[in-house]
């Protein structure tokens, strides 16, 4: 088979679900409605923040002459400053995150594209510099970015069974927002969060899972594989290993979101069944906080 | 074969299978059912668990058994199992079935067949060679020995006959006897001379076996009438236990369906070989009972046929004097009743009210003028099969009745004034009857010497008059003569109905006579010299199982023959039509007597009840497959694919297990019939006929709705939307009226919707039919839209048209109108044609038109496109030009109205009420 082509067909494939996911991802970001999100404090941008009395040293272009010409006294408008934040985005496209037991539900990987781009609209639309995690590309600003991480979401791909967190990339003092079942090494999320909770990287963990993971709703002799077919799990009795999956299930969320704590950063999890909009207003509410 | 339980096998050695049923029982034990893959991410979660327990990894005890089941019955299946396997008694001599085939048989034939054939069944394996034969139907010659599947076929067509064997035959037969056999004889079990002789005769040929049933047999007396009530009685040939039988009395209902006109329980007590019950009825039903049966037994013995003798005959009298009170013995009808109230109801009554009732006699005696009314009343019920009987008198020799020319009511034309002989001033002797001749109905009878004649009226001579004359006198005079008259007849007795003419009223010939007229109905059962000479033709017979036949092809049979003779081919029992009279034949006679075959002693004797071999082996298989397909749900139910799985795959399962149901949707076009129906029936609804030429269909569907509008907005006819209609598939009954444009392409309809048509226009539907090209044509097949009408309108029933004619309903019914324009405006429109007698009255507008709404309209005007309006309610077509054009249109619309009106009201306005308020409108 030519591969070039293969690849194009492939690409043009993806892609075509690019526009319908920017739109999701647009609409969604419609929902929520921007605050404000300034420094409260003096310094470079574009509002207005406050006017002061001109002191020695402030050149005269800096002279706001049409307030000063309704006094004596000369005054100086300052803006606020409205200095613009990093934000790495990583949507786990491991191949355990292609599952989605029910052909209504959309697949855990299509939930977490989905709130990685909107969450990306409206930190763009918020003037924020945002970027792909594990790409390499620099954080940046603007509507192209927008359309560049579109692109680079629904490309991105990962042939591992469980994606761990890229973070070895992230600029310092940045903010994170990682998306994934988390259901791979808990060490290395462990390694991955502390190096970067060292660089002063904050975030947002959101687990994203299946409703069937998360109820475990099987019975009767069943082999369980992992999407990648890499491993194997045999049951004569599903229904009996049940209590303690959950339980195993539960230790995961509690290592997370205690690991989460300990780092600085906050820990949601998400379910595919559940409404979108609730989770993205999470991430946004959670993003803003510590911005 | 190997046998066990009744059971045996045709492959035993098959049943060997069965041993390695416990080591299936291990192996499947050991397998667990097969695990089901499932995508899982977390997976990686569950890495390390161990299952709690190890059991749960074997497949359950019941699913086993099941499993062993199914294999079982594969085995036993196989190995041909076979229920109630005839022993072989490897006996290869000829076989003999013997049936008695009596009528005392039919009551459990279909057994008896059975059981042959389970005889022909054994006498395959060895084959040997059978006869089958019936001693009710002796054929002549040897026995025909045969191979037994020849005769398999022809059992089937076998059926009991409804006499008893003859035992003349029968003894012929067993002379002729000869070689060896093996004998099964199905015996009636009834006891007759010959059949001790006989079954020697068979025990001396080889094994004799005898079948007898164990259902008993009753056979039905002929009813006797006694005082008003039938003596039922009812005859068996067992005595031993007491038994109850119900009778049925089966006859005619008014409707004329044949129905069970009354019923009578029967008890034998024990001991009892023949008892009798009493069953009263009125005399109506009486008349109408053509048999009594025993209820829910099949035999020839258990019906008894009524022939005329228990009809009693309703016999009017009239008489021409009634003013001579007191004088009994000289009333002329007091000897006709003394003869006739032991047998008959006697009414008496005007004319009038005697026609009414329908008697089967009309006695008039010495009535000689008759009204006109009267005559051509009495003329019509004698045509429909009365008895018109006259007695002459002094009033009708008086009188010029049938003098000149023959009253229809008379045999013959009579002489003036009658004749006198051997009175005081006469010179004859009174004279003596004449032997009867052979032709005549009294054929046979004895005249006693005392009757004689000493006056009557005479017959004019005459070419009919030797034919009609059936008793004369001595010198040759006729003394009664008959005319027939469609299926009636006319009969009249020269003489008076009393003493004073002459004596024969006093003797028992005159009863005599009476009967043999069928005046009143002959009691018992005929006599051989009554009958002797005469020939008796069969008209219903009864067959072996009791079951009333007509008779076909039947030979007529001597009288002689029909009194004595027993039963028999030639003679089957049932109704024989003679000259005047009917005669039957029963199986059960007054004098039968049923007993109890009494065998020898060396006779085997078996019951009825066959054993038939039955194949178990289908029944084996088929219970293997339900245990499969049992086996199949309960490992998807096991393994969790039935229940609790994926939504799509549980819809797949459903789909399995509901393909069975598929069968129960209801039907997608019968609902859409309803839709229709509730469409058009729940609002009044204008319809057109779908022509397949679109723009003619749309055009006609904005037509009507444009009606409809207009309708809706000038009158209290609020029609919902108009509906196509296509002829063949919907119904036409809920529509008041079809537009129906006429194309030259438009298929013609097929019979059923023709039918469907015709059905409409008769019950009050009304078409019509535009051929739209009145602005090219006229009426008339000019045009191929008026050639495509001719076509349509052949097969339909349209009563004779004619152009509307100026004081038509049509023109008044809403608006005054003359003029019916559509798109065009031509004055040719038809309807159906006014009654030739309807006539103006004098100062009248209109003619009294009050019957009848024109089935069909046509016309060629196009109305639909000066209706049609488009969705927003604009004309669609232009009509004519400018305002005039606005005008025709209007008028179409009005037209319309008026003529939707016309449809749903009909008549109405045509009603006398409101000529004064349409005279004042006109004026002006």
């Amino acid at each position: 088979m030519n591969t070039a082509a293969f690849n194009r067909g492939h690409a043009e494939d993806l892609a075509s679900g690019l526009p319908a996911l920017l739109a999701d991802a647009e609409h969604l970001a419609a929902t929520v409605l921007l605050g404000v999100h300034g420094r409260r404090r003096a310094g470079m941008g574009d509002e207005f923040w406050q006017h002061r009395p001109s002191a020695p040293g402030d050149s005269a272009r800096m002279i706001d002459w049409r307030r000063s010409a309704r006094s004596d006294v000369q005054f100086v408008q300052e803006k606020e400053w409205q200095a613009a934040q990093s934000i790495s985005i990583w949507p786990d496209a491991s191949t355990s995150m292609g599952f989605s037991s029910d052909p209504k539900l959309p697949e855990k990987l299509d939930r977490a594209r989905l709130l990685a781009l909107a969450a990306a609209i409206l930190l763009i639309r918020g003037g924020e510099r945002v970027a792909l995690a594990g790409t390499g590309e620099r954080p940046r600003q603007g509507e192209a970015q927008l359309d560049r991480l579109a692109a680079a979401i629904a490309l991105q791909k990962d042939a591992a069974d469980y994606g761990t967190p890229q973070m070895s990339d992230l600029p310092k003092q940045s903010r994170a927002l990682l998306l994934s079942d988390f259901l791979g090494d808990l060490g290395a999320i462990t390694s991955a969060l502390s190096s970067a909770a060292e660089r002063g990287v904050k975030g947002v963990l959101v687990q994203i899972l299946d409703p069937q993971e998360e109820g475990y709703p099987f019975d009767g002799r069943t082999i369980f594989e992992n999407p990648g077919g890499t491993l194997a799990f045999e049951t004569l009795k599903a229904k009996g290993l049940r209590a303690r999956y959950l339980e195993r299930l539960a230790q995961r969320k509690t290592a997370l979101a205690e690991l989460a704590r300990n780092t600085g950063w906050q820990f949601m999890c998400h379910h595919t069944d559940a409404p979108v909009q609730t989770a993205l207003l999470w991430i946004y509410g959670a993003l803003e906080k510590r911005r | 074969m190997f046998s066990m339980f009744g059971i045996a096998f045709v492959t035993p050695w098959l049943l060997l299978g069965l041993v390695l049923l416990p080591i299936l029982w291990l192996l499947l034990r050991a397998v667990p059912p097969a695990p089901l893959r499932r995508i899982f991410p977390p997976v990686i979660l569950l890495l390390g668990l161990k299952d709690d327990d190890s059991q749960s990894d074997k497949t359950p005890w019941w699913l086993m058994l099941l499993r062993i089941a199914a294999v079982a019955a594969l085995i036993v299946g196989f190995a041909g199992p076979v229920l109630n396997p005839q022993p072989q008694d490897g006996r290869d001599a000829p076989l003999l079935i013997l049936f008695d085939a009596s009528w005392a048989s039919a009551r459990d034939w279909e057994s008896r067949i059975e059981r042959a054939e389970a005889a022909l069944d054994s006498a395959t394996q060895p084959p040997r060679p059978v006869a089958v034969v019936l001693l009710s139907d002796l054929a002549n010659g040897p026995l025909q020995f045969q191979a037994a599947d020849s005769w398999r076929k022809r059992l089937a067509g076998l059926q009991p006959r409804p006499w008893m064997p003859d035992p003349e035959k029968v003894t012929r037969w067993t002379r002729n006897l000869d070689g060896r056999f093996d004998t099964l004889w199905l015996s009636d079990g009834l006891d007759r001379p010959g059949r001790r002789e006989l079954a020697s005769a068979l025990q001396d040929a080889g094994e004799l076996r005898v079948v007898e049933s164990a259902f008993p047999v009753f056979g039905i007396r002929p009813p006797v009438l006694e005082d008003g009530a039938f003596v039922l009685s009812a005859i068996r040939p067992q005595a031993a236990n007491p038994a109850e039988i119900e009778l049925e009395a089966i006859g005619l209902d008014p409707a004329g369906n044949e129905t069970v006109l009354a019923r009578a329980p029967l008890r034998f007590e024990s001991g009892d070989r023949e008892s009798e019950t009493r069953l009263s009825v009125p005399a109506e039903i009486r008349n109408r009972i053509t048999r009594f049966s025993i209820e829910g037994l099949r035999s020839a013995g258990a019906v008894s046929l009524t022939g005329d003798g228990l009809k009693r005959r309703e016999i009017a009298l009239v008489s021409g004097q009634s003013d001579r009170e007191g004088l009994v013995l000289l009333a002329p009808t007091h000897y006709l009743e003394q003869a006739l109230v032991p047998n008959a109801d006697l009414i008496e009554g005007t004319l009038g009210d005697i026609l009414l009732a329908n008697p089967d006699v009309i006695v008039l005696a010495d009535v000689a003028r008759l009204s006109p009314a009267e005559s051509k009343d009495i003329q019509n019920w004698v045509e429909k099969g009365g008895l018109l009987l006259r007695f002459a008198g002094p009033k009708l020799a008086a009188s010029d009745v049938s003098r000149g020319q023959e009253d229809p009511l008379m045999p013959v034309r009579l002489r003036a004034g009658g004749r006198m002989i051997g009175g005081a001033m006469s010179w004859g002797e009174p004279k003596a009857l004449r032997p009867f001749a052979q032709e005549s109905p009294f054929f046979g009878l004895d005249i006693p010497a005392d009757v004689t004649v000493s006056a009557q009226v005479l017959a004019e001579p005459d070419p009919e008059l030797s034919r009609r004359v059936i008793a004369a006198l001595a010198d040759g005079t006729p003394l009664v003569t008959r005319k027939r008259i469609g299926q009636g007849q006319v009969v009249l007795f020269h003489v008076t109905a009393n003493a004073e003419w002459s004596t024969l009223p006093l003797s028992g010939l005159f009863v005599q006579m009476l009967e043999r007229l069928s005046v009143s109905g002959a009691s018992g059962a005929p006599k051989v010299d009554e009958l002797a000479g005469t020939v008796w033709v069969p008209t219903k017979v009864l067959d072996g199982f009791g079951d009333l036949h007509e008779a076909r092809g039947l030979a007529g049979v001597p009288g002689e023959v029909l009194a004595a003779k027993p039963l028999s081919a030639a003679l089957p029992p049932g109704v024989y039509q003679g000259q005047d009279r009917v005669v039957v034949r029963n199986v059960v006679e007054p004098a039968t007597e049923l007993s109890l075959a009494d065998w020898p002693a060396f006779v085997t004797i078996e019951g009825l009840s066959t054993a038939r071999e039955k194949q178990l082996k289908g029944y084996f298989l088929s219970a293997a497959l339900v245990f499969l397909g049992l086996d199949m749900l309960a490992s998807l139910w096991l393994s969790g694919l039935l229940l609790g799985a994926a939504p799509a795959r549980q819809g797949k399962a459903a789909v399995v297990l509901l393909l069975g149901a598929l069968a129960l949707h209801p039907d997608p076009a019968r609902a859409q019939n309803d839709e229709l129906a509730l469409e058009a029936t729940t609002q009044t609804v204008l319809a057109h006929v779908l022509t397949g030429n679109r723009q003619v269909d749309e055009t006609a569907q904005a037509g009507l709705r444009g009606l409809s509008d207009v309708l809706f907005a000038r009158t209290s006819v609020e029609p919902a939307n108009p509906i196509g209609v296509d002829l063949e598939q919907d119904e036409l009954a809920f529509f008041p009226f079809l537009y129906w444009p006429v194309t030259p392409d438009q298929p013609q309809p097929s019979a059923a919707a023709y039918a469907k048509l015709n059905r409409y226009l008769r019950t009050g539907g009304m078409i019509m039919f535009d051929t739209r090209d009145a602005d090219i044509a006229g009426y008339g097949p000019n045009s191929p839209n008026g050639r495509k009408l001719q076509q349509l309108a052949f097969s339909l029933d349209i009563p004779p048209l004619e152009p509307v004619p100026d004081d038509h309903v049509l023109t008044r019914t809403f608006y005054l109108l003359q003029d019916f324009p559509g798109r065009h405006a031509s004055r040719e429109v038809w309807v159906e044609a006014a009654q030739v007698d309807a006539e103006q009255i004098e100062g009248m507008p209109f003619r009294n038109l009050n019957d009848n709404v024109t089935p069909v309209i046509i016309g060629g005007n196009d109305w639909a496109a000066a209706w049609a309006v488009t969705d927003m309610g604009a004309p669609m077509f232009p009509v004519g030009r400018g305002s005039a054009g606005e005008r025709q249109r209007e008028i179409a619309y009005r037209f319309g109205v008026n003529l939707i009106m016309y449809v749903l009201t009909g008549n109405y306005k045509s009603d006398q009420v409101h000529v004064p308020a349409l005279l004042e409108r006109l004026g002006q």
